[in-house]
């Protein structure tokens, strides 16, 4: 336990004492910045009663952000290791392969979720100045950020393996970037096959993130989904633990 | 302290290592000397549980650093090639850092860290950031790491490597003052660092032990087998007639050199020390003689004479 909380602390430490965390968390919240803009733009133009937050969904800044920042925020966490050499001096501490996944994947998860605490100052904004209390009640706030948290693994331990696969950061951002746009773009079969029964339209709207993403903003949080996005989670940490354990086989 | 018998690592392709077996006893400084490539990396990773051996067992005070790997690594200091740091870190801050992933208490940690630092004179530097200090200096601050969990053994890979001259000195002392108290195994392909610094010598090539000794026996070899340098003002004819007829001369090559001198290059037998030989003739024929010196083989000698040795051996 000692060992992994010093490596998260380590894994936090290294973001902010280079460049990394301050220019995403900078790029995320002029993101968020343009997100709210266009949201009181359309508010403006029409009424509507969606919840606010599956509003700012259709926006797409969301799915920007965490398209483009997951590869950024994961690149360093193995690649960078090994390309400097440190790898070498960190897997010859008493620590297990194990905890080092963890920790690392833990590092970006911390990360994640501070990039997207300016959704809250968002919300808390459109509460204060609209006049229905419900646009964004408590509810809907909790579950849209337990779905990000949980869309952040995915991503995160995607990003991971990534990192694990290579030295070079510029190909781990460009690995965890191909991975993380080929799971967004899968969620648009469902909507290709949406009216036709069958197993297929199963399938994808169990895989489909932007459904899931749309039902914990309304408020909805399906186990389905809940077991969907853990146990993907699980295999890509998985993977990146046998891959750096690779080491030892090869 | 540490035990190898028959250690093979191979790698996709090639073999690093092949049979390899040594010992060093608790309280030495053994030298793993070798050209590039010729495997002491391998080693000193197997030994520090980086990376498995293909086959043979090693064992680190008497655990196997396979199956107990956790247990060895805390008895282990490790310094890789090239001396790896979080650059970005002050130095007190990655020391502590380091011992508390090695499993030190907070209290403990701080505690080593300070040690450490004075024992590789690092406390005036302790709050600077490692990138920007000079190498010498990043040099000891990895000493330092490999040192703060009070490690029983520690391996040192290439801990000389592009230092400038007094920054070598450095390091080279406080390497032979940690091995009053610590087992120490170092790489390197400097013959002299290998000879100043420790007490035996493992002379490895393409992944196997060639020779293993003492630095003295060593040298002793070597200087059996230096030639001598001799620059005489002589006339040429004589000098070969004399030289001929010397016969703990095995052979002879003569050079013209500044002023009437002729510079010589003499191979003597073996276990033959030929200047008093040189200085009397000199002296007998009223030669004047302005140098006289033994070269000393270089490291590529050693390897070429130790290898081919290993040759002859061999069927």
């Amino acid at each position: 336990m000692q060992t992994y909380l010093t490596l998260v602390r380590r894994e936090l430490g290294s973001h902010f004492v280079s460049w990394t965390g301050y220019v995403v968390l900078a790029g995320v919240l002029f993101l968020l910045g343009l997100s709210t803009a266009s949201l009181l733009q359309e508010m403006n133009a029409q009424e509507n009663d969606m919840p606010l937050m599956e509003q700012f969904l259709d926006t797409y800044y969301f799915w920007l952000v965490l398209l483009l920042a997951t590869p950024i925020l994961t690149m360093r966490t193995f690649a960078l290791e090994k390309f400097s050499g440190t790898f070498e001096t960190l897997m010859t501490a008493p620590v297990g392969d194990l905890e080092v996944v963890l920790a690392k994947f833990s590092g970006a998860m911390v990360l994640h979720v501070l990039i997207w605490v300016p959704l809250f100052g968002q919300m808390l904004l459109f509460r204060h100045y609209g006049n229905d209390p419900t646009v964004a009640d408590t509810g809907t706030a909790a579950s849209t950020f337990l779905g990000i948290v949980l869309l952040g693994m995915l991503y995160m331990s995607m990003g991971c393996l990534a990192s694990a696969l290579t030295r070079n950061l510029n190909t781990a951002a460009m690995i965890a970037f191909a991975l993380g746009v080929s799971v967004f773009v899968l969620s648009y079969l469902t909507f290709g096959t949406s009216l036709q029964p069958g197993w297929r339209t199963e399938l994808y709207s169990h895989i489909s993130i932007i459904e899931h993403m749309r039902d914990f903003a309304r408020g909805v949080v399906d186990t389905r989904a809940l077991v969907f996005y853990l146990s993907a989670t699980a295999v890509f940490l998985f993977l990146t633990l046998k891959t750096v354990e690779s080491r030892r086989w090869r | 302290m540490i035990e190898v018998a028959n250690l093979t690592k191979r790698y996709a392709g090639h073999t690093a290592v092949t049979d390899v077996s040594f010992t060093v006893g608790r309280g030495e400084i053994v030298g793993l000397l070798g050209p590039n490539g010729a495997g002491k990396s391998t080693i000193l990773r197997i030994l520090s549980c980086f990376m498995p051996a293909t086959s043979g067992t090693v064992r680190v005070a008497g655990l196997d650093v396979f199956t107990q790997a956790d247990e060895v690594r805390r008895r282990i200091g490790y310094m890789p090639e090239n001396n790896p740091l979080h650059k970005e870190m002050r130095v007190r801050e990655y020391l502590k850092f380091r011992a508390r992933l090695k499993g030190l208490s907070r209290p403990r940690s701080r505690e080593r860290a300070d040690v450490v630092m004075q024992q590789c004179a690092l406390t005036e530097v302790s709050h600077r950031i490692i990138a920007h200090l000079s190498k010498g200096y990043q040099q000891r601050v990895g000493l330092a790491d490999a040192l703060v969990h009070e490690p029983e053994l520690i391996l040192l890979d290439e801990p000389t490597q592009g230092l400038d001259p007094n920054q070598i000195r450095a390091v080279r002392q406080l390497v032979k003052d940690l091995g009053k108290s610590h087992t120490i195994l170092l790489s390197s392909h400097i013959l002299p660092e290998v000879e100043m610094t420790c007490t035996r010598v493992l002379i490895l090539h393409h992944g196997r032990i060639l020779a293993a000794d003492t630095p003295e026996n060593l040298q002793k070899d070597q200087d059996e087998a230096g030639q001598v340098v001799a620059e005489i003002a002589a006339p040429r004819e004589e000098l070969r007639l004399a030289w001929e007829h010397t016969p703990e001369i095995q052979r002879h090559d003569m050079a013209a050199a500044e002023g009437n001198y002729l510079r010589c290059t003499l191979t003597p037998r073996p276990g033959v020390d030929l200047r008093p030989h040189i200085h009397k003739l000199a002296t007998e024929r009223g030669w004047p003689l302005r140098e006289l010196t033994r070269t000393r083989l270089t490291l590529e000698d050693i390897f070429v004479r130790v290898t081919h040795a290993g040759r002859e051996e061999e069927p």
